[in-house]
This record gives structure tokens, sequence and C-alpha cells, in this order.
């Protein structure tokens, strides 16, 4: 209904400037604070376009795309504002690749959190109900305190796990085992009852709690670490995990927003949605299958921030209502905004915190306000 | 005008649809059920059950509480597996059809739905476009007019902008009907359509579905209100047990003893003295039981 995309249209554009505000201001906010136009002018002198292609006798390492190949990639800058280097440093390797980790991931686990309420028309259900997030805390886990382990499990991937992203591997690993396994669990004949795969999510969700807690009385000196990353944090955010996300995040999100219809029939029960022509196990198996690797790509860069998942939807719900046409994007959007500015919170104090601490510090309170002034949007 | 429109009293009308096959032109029924049996749970829910529906006919399935007609229902639209026997609609077998096109071809009037969210009402009627609009696709001029259309029929567009969740159960049961109409299927399913209304909306919504049958739709309607299944239906089935105990005219389903069989207890049928159909009257065991017909 063109009503509907006008709403979408509208509500995303609104939120994607939103968004891209957001993050200029956080670039400029820190120990050395730099102006938004300077951010602007920073980002824009970064801008680089290929002109011209040369072939090399032998491999020459040219950024990113082109490493290993015999190529010489020419690129123009088609800007040069006058800026610091020092602050073009600051902006370009400090604070943007955390600040668009904090975005991707935060569009990443509102999505999840949003199909997930919508899937088991539950309001407390998050991007980790089916135990996604802690098979990823596993993995991460199990990776600090015993990486000779990780290694011997994940043999096939030993190349990718010595190449300084083993950490990540290994959580986002144990999150697609963890929804995997859930998955099998709940099913039979192939169907899979909602209700089964909610019980199921949480007894695996407990039991790999168990692993987790018994992994940090084993952690000794890394405990520290461990902890740290359990909190969920954004520090130390590198420009290849950027790269990372930037890929499987809006693809995943894509893919939900074309079940966004799915969803909405789903919420009128199965039996109905079968009844009106939908699919309704292959439509679960996608959005089920999609929103894990999403979280678990979100959880493996960015360890487990709470919350966001959870708060973002209902929030953007009051605004928006229930038609996941319009929820989706605007949820996703939102989702960025909020983690963007709660990791620059993070950041910004005297000693930095993990972000997931100032999330769910901020977000539960946002969310009883929420309860008590307005009736929350039943599912 | 509620009531059937042939009266059911004429002599032939009773022979179609009791062997199962239509008698007109050829045309294969809009629904066919041949034979059919479902279990649930390891238990013969239905067990053996052919009907058929043409179009321009409203079929009224009755019978005990857990007789099987839900049961019925969700087998021919595909939410139910089948264990036995063939499930056609409009000559195809409905296991061959995509789970779209049976959608196409029959769509359901639900008892209840999962209304406790706040959808306002066009978004629920547009749902019934479902199986028409493409994953990547929005919807056309095509499926506004329909949804336009189907709200008019079954007199919701008033409040077409207002959230499902604040509309009461009768307003509720025509938005249902409205999806319903909305799918533009030649075949419509209904479960209980009027368990949970008063006797004016019962009335109404009964009307709704004759007007739509009169209009070439062909209509299979789970009604546990005999009364009501016998003013309005062309034509009523008898399920008991997950068998059909009798088929005929309203008349010569009521008045045939399986109707005591079936829901085991003994009835009294006579002529409702308001509009002429049969009226049946369960017997307690002191009462004198004088057989109306």
């Amino acid at each position: 209904m063109t009503r509907v995309w006008r709403r979408t249209a509208g509500y995303s554009a609104a939120l994607f400037a939103l968004l891209l505000g957001v993050v200029t201001v956080s670039a400029g906010i820190g120990p050395v604070s730099i102006p938004a136009g300077t951010v602007v002018a920073v980002v824009a002198n970064a801008v680089a376009v290929p002109v011209g292609v040369e072939w090399t006798a032998t491999a020459v390492d040219g950024g990113p795309l082109t490493a290993g190949l015999p190529l010489r990639v020419e690129f123009a800058h088609p800007f040069a504002f006058p800026v610091s280097s020092t602050q073009e440093a600051i902006v370009m390797r400090v604070r943007l690749p955390r600040i668009l980790l904090a975005a991707f991931v935060g569009v990443g686990l509102a999505s999840a959190g949003t199909v997930m309420q919508g899937f088991f028309r539950n309001p407390m259900a998050d991007p980790g109900i089916i135990g996604v997030s802690s098979g990823a805390a596993v993995g991460a886990v199990s990776w600090i305190v015993a990486p000779a382990g990780v290694l011997a499990l994940l043999g096939p991937l030993r190349p990718l796990l010595a190449g300084g992203a083993g950490l990540q591997i290994a959580a986002f690993c144990g999150a697609l085992v963890a929804g995997f396994g859930v998955y099998l669990i709940a099913s039979r004949d192939g169907r899979t009852p909602v209700a089964t795969l909610l019980l199921a999510g949480v007894a695996v969700q407990t039991f790999l709690g168990a692993v987790v807690s018994y992994l940090l009385l084993h952690s000794g000196e890394s405990i520290r670490r461990v902890t740290y990353w359990l909190m969920g944090h954004l520090s130390g955010a590198s420009w290849s995990e950027v790269a990372a996300v930037a890929v499987v995040v809006p693809a995943l999100t894509l893919v939900l927003f074309a079940y966004a219809r799915d969803l909405n029939v789903l919420l009128l029960g199965e039996t109905d949605a079968v009844a009106l022509g939908v699919d309704a196990e292959r439509s679960k198996r996608v959005l089920l299958a999609v929103s894990s690797v999403l979280t678990g790509a979100a959880v493996a860069v960015s360890g487990v921030i709470g919350f966001v998942g959870l708060i973002v939807p209902h929030g953007v719900r009051l605004l928006v209502g229930p038609d996941h046409r319009v929820l989706l994007p605007t949820s996703a959007l939102a989702g960025g905004s909020f983690l963007v500015a709660a990791d620059t919170f993070a950041r910004s104090g005297v000693a930095e915190l993990p972000v997931g601490i100032v999330t769910a510090a901020a977000g539960a309170p946002f969310f009883l306000y929420l309860l008590r002034t307005r009736e929350v949007y039943d599912l | 005008m509620i009531d059937r429109s042939d009266g059911g009293s004429a002599p032939d009308d009773g022979d179609r649809g009791r062997d199962g096959a239509s008698d007109r032109d050829g045309d294969p029924p809009m629904i066919a059920v041949r034979d059919l049996v479902v279990s649930r749970g390891g238990e013969r829910v239905l067990d053996g059950v052919s009907l058929s529906v043409d179009r321009g006919e409203l079929v009224g399935l009755v019978g005990p509480n857990g007789a099987g007609k839900t049961t019925l229902i969700a087998a021919v639209n595909g939410t139910l597996g089948i264990d036995g026997g063939t499930v056609e609609l409009d000559g195809r077998d409905r296991r061959e059809l995509s789970q779209r096109e049976v959608a196409r071809r029959v769509a359901t009037v639900p008892q209840e739905t999962n209304t406790a969210f706040e959808f306002p009402v066009e978004s629920v009627v547009e749902m019934g476009r479902t199986a028409y609009v493409s994953r990547f696709g929005t919807t056309t001029e095509a499926d506004r007019e329909a949804v336009e259309r189907a709200m008019e029929r079954a007199e919701v567009t008033e409040f077409a902008d207002r959230s499902v969740t604040t509309l009461s159960g009768g307003e509720r049961q025509r938005v249902l009907f409205a999806r319903a109409l909305a799918a533009e299927t030649p075949g419509l399913l209904l479960d209980e359509p009027t368990a949970s209304l008063d006797i004016n909306h019962q009335i109404r919504t009964l009307e709704l579905v004759r007007e739509s049958v009169d209009d070439g739709k062909a209509a299979l309607a789970a009604i546990h209100d005999l009364n009501l299944a016998a003013r309005v239906c062309d034509r009523l089935v008898l399920l008991a047990g997950g068998r059909v105990r009798a088929t005929g005219t309203p008349r010569e389903v009521l008045s045939d003893d399986a109707l005591a069989d079936a829901f085991g207890v003994r009835t009294a049928v006579n002529d409702d003295p308001a509009v002429g159909s049969p009226m049946v009257t369960a017997l307690r065991d002191g009462d004198r039981g004088e057989d109306g017909s």
C-alpha cells in the first residue's frame, strides 16, 4: 500500500539523517574535541575514486581490495580540505572505525530483535533468545581462555583463526552452532513450533551460561579480558571489523525487510498465516537463520551488548506501530543511532566503560518509563 | 434476504452433491473431498469423509463438538496435512498446489484470530491479498481495489483506520470476513463464523455469506447452531465421530434419525413458525418428544 511505503520512506529518511548526525557529532567528541565541520572535511578528504589500474610483475600491497594481487590501483582524491593531520588521524584511525562498528552492530541487533519479538509474539524476546549470544560467548571465552583447544576443534579454519580474528571467528562459530542446535532440538517432522523453540532456547542459554561460568573459573589471568568481552564493548575496533559488518549487516537486514509482510501475517498466528498463503515453516526458517547470523556477526565483533535488541524495537513500535514494513527499517536505523550514542557516552567518561553497561543502565529506566507512561504495544 | 433462495424443498435438490460430483456442465466442483482421513496425535479425527461444494452453493457442516468440523476445514485450506484420500480444489489436487495457489482458490474465515496487536483494520483486510503480492513487490491498484470492495461489502469501511484491538467481537468477525473476501477466491471456508456473536450479528454475518454465495462463490461453513444452519444453507453435511452421518437438504438431514444418533440426544424437529425452516429442539428424558415432521 503506497501509504505504508510513504511512511516507511519518511521515517527512514528522518532516522537516517539522525544517524548521520549522531555519527558526525560522535566523531567530534573525545579527549580532543573536533568541530563537526572538520569531521565532514576529513571524511570528504578520504573519499577515493579509482581512476587507473596497472598490472605489475609482482604482487603489491596496495590496500585491502587488491592485497596480494599484481595490481596497482591509482586513486584520485576529489576533495582536499585543509585539516591538520592530527585531527585526520584521530577521526579516521581512532574514532570512525569504532563509531561505524557501533552503528552496524546497532542496526544488526535492533533488526534481529524486532524480528524475534514478532516471530515469537513475545515482548521479552531479544536477538539472543535462541541461544545465539550464549553460543558466541562460549566461543569467545574458550578462545581467550584456551586458544589451543579452539584451534584443535576448528582445525579447518586454522589459517583464518591465526590471522588475528580468532576471537571473532570462534564467537561467530559458537553462535551458529548454538542457534542451529536449538533449531534442530525444537524441530520434528519438518515443523518447528514457536513455543518449543522458545523453551529450547532458554534451556540451551542456561546450559551455555554454565559453560561460560566454568570457563571463567579457570580463566586465570585473562579473567579481565573475558569479563570485558562478556559485558560488550567496542574499544579497539579495526577497519577490517568494520568492513566485515558493513557487508554482512546491510545484506542480511535487507533480506529481513523482504520478509516483513510474512512477519506481519505470522503475527496473526501460524494457522492464519498458512491459510492466507504463507509457507509458514519456510518463512520461519529464513527469519530464524538470517536473524541468527546477523546477531552472531554483531556479537562476534562487539561482545554481548544487551538491551539494544529489546528496547529499540519497543520504543520504535510506540512511534510507528506494529507493521513490520515500517517497523523493521526504522528500528534498524534507530538501533544504529542508539548504540553510537551509548558508545560515545561509554568512551567519553573519566574511565572507559564497556558499552553493554551503558545500554543496560540507560535502556532499562527508559523501558520502565515507557511501561509506565504508555501502554507498550502488545505483539 | 438471508434464507436460502430455493427454499430447499425442490425434489432434485437433495441429489445434488450426494454422490460427491457436480451436476453443472461437467465442471469439477469447487471443493471436492474424497475419502479424507486425517489423524491428530495418533487418532483418526476424520475417517473417510467425502463431500463436495459447487459454485453458488452454501454447504453447512454440522455435528456435535469434536466431530471433526474444524479439522475438515483445516484439511481443505492446507493448514493440516492429509493422511488419506484427496482434497480437490477446482479439480486440482490440493497437495500438488503450493500454499499460495491454495490461498488463491479458497479463503478462510477463522473462528477467532490473534488480534492482540494494534494493526489498523485496513492492514488486516489487506493481509487477505498475501497470496497475490510478490516478496519484493508492493500492492498493486488491483489489490487496493479488492481491499476496498471487500471492506465495503463487509461494512467495515467506516473503521478502516481503527485498530482491530478496539473493535467488538461482531465488528472483528466482519473484518475477518472482509479479509477473506479481499482474497477474491472462488471458494470460501468458514469455521464457526457466528460462534461468538449475538443473534443480530449472527444473522448479519450469515447474510453476508449468503450474498457472496449468490454471487457465485462456493462456501463450506462449520455451524454448530442447527437452526441457523438449516435456515441459510443449501445443503447440510452431518459429521459425527469423523464420518459423514447424513447429507442432503436441511429438511432431510435434520429429520433423519442420524441426528439423534450423532448428538446422542432425542430431538424434535418442527417448522420454525417465523421463517418456515426446520427447527430442532433437543429433548430431555422427561420431555414428551412429539416428532414434528
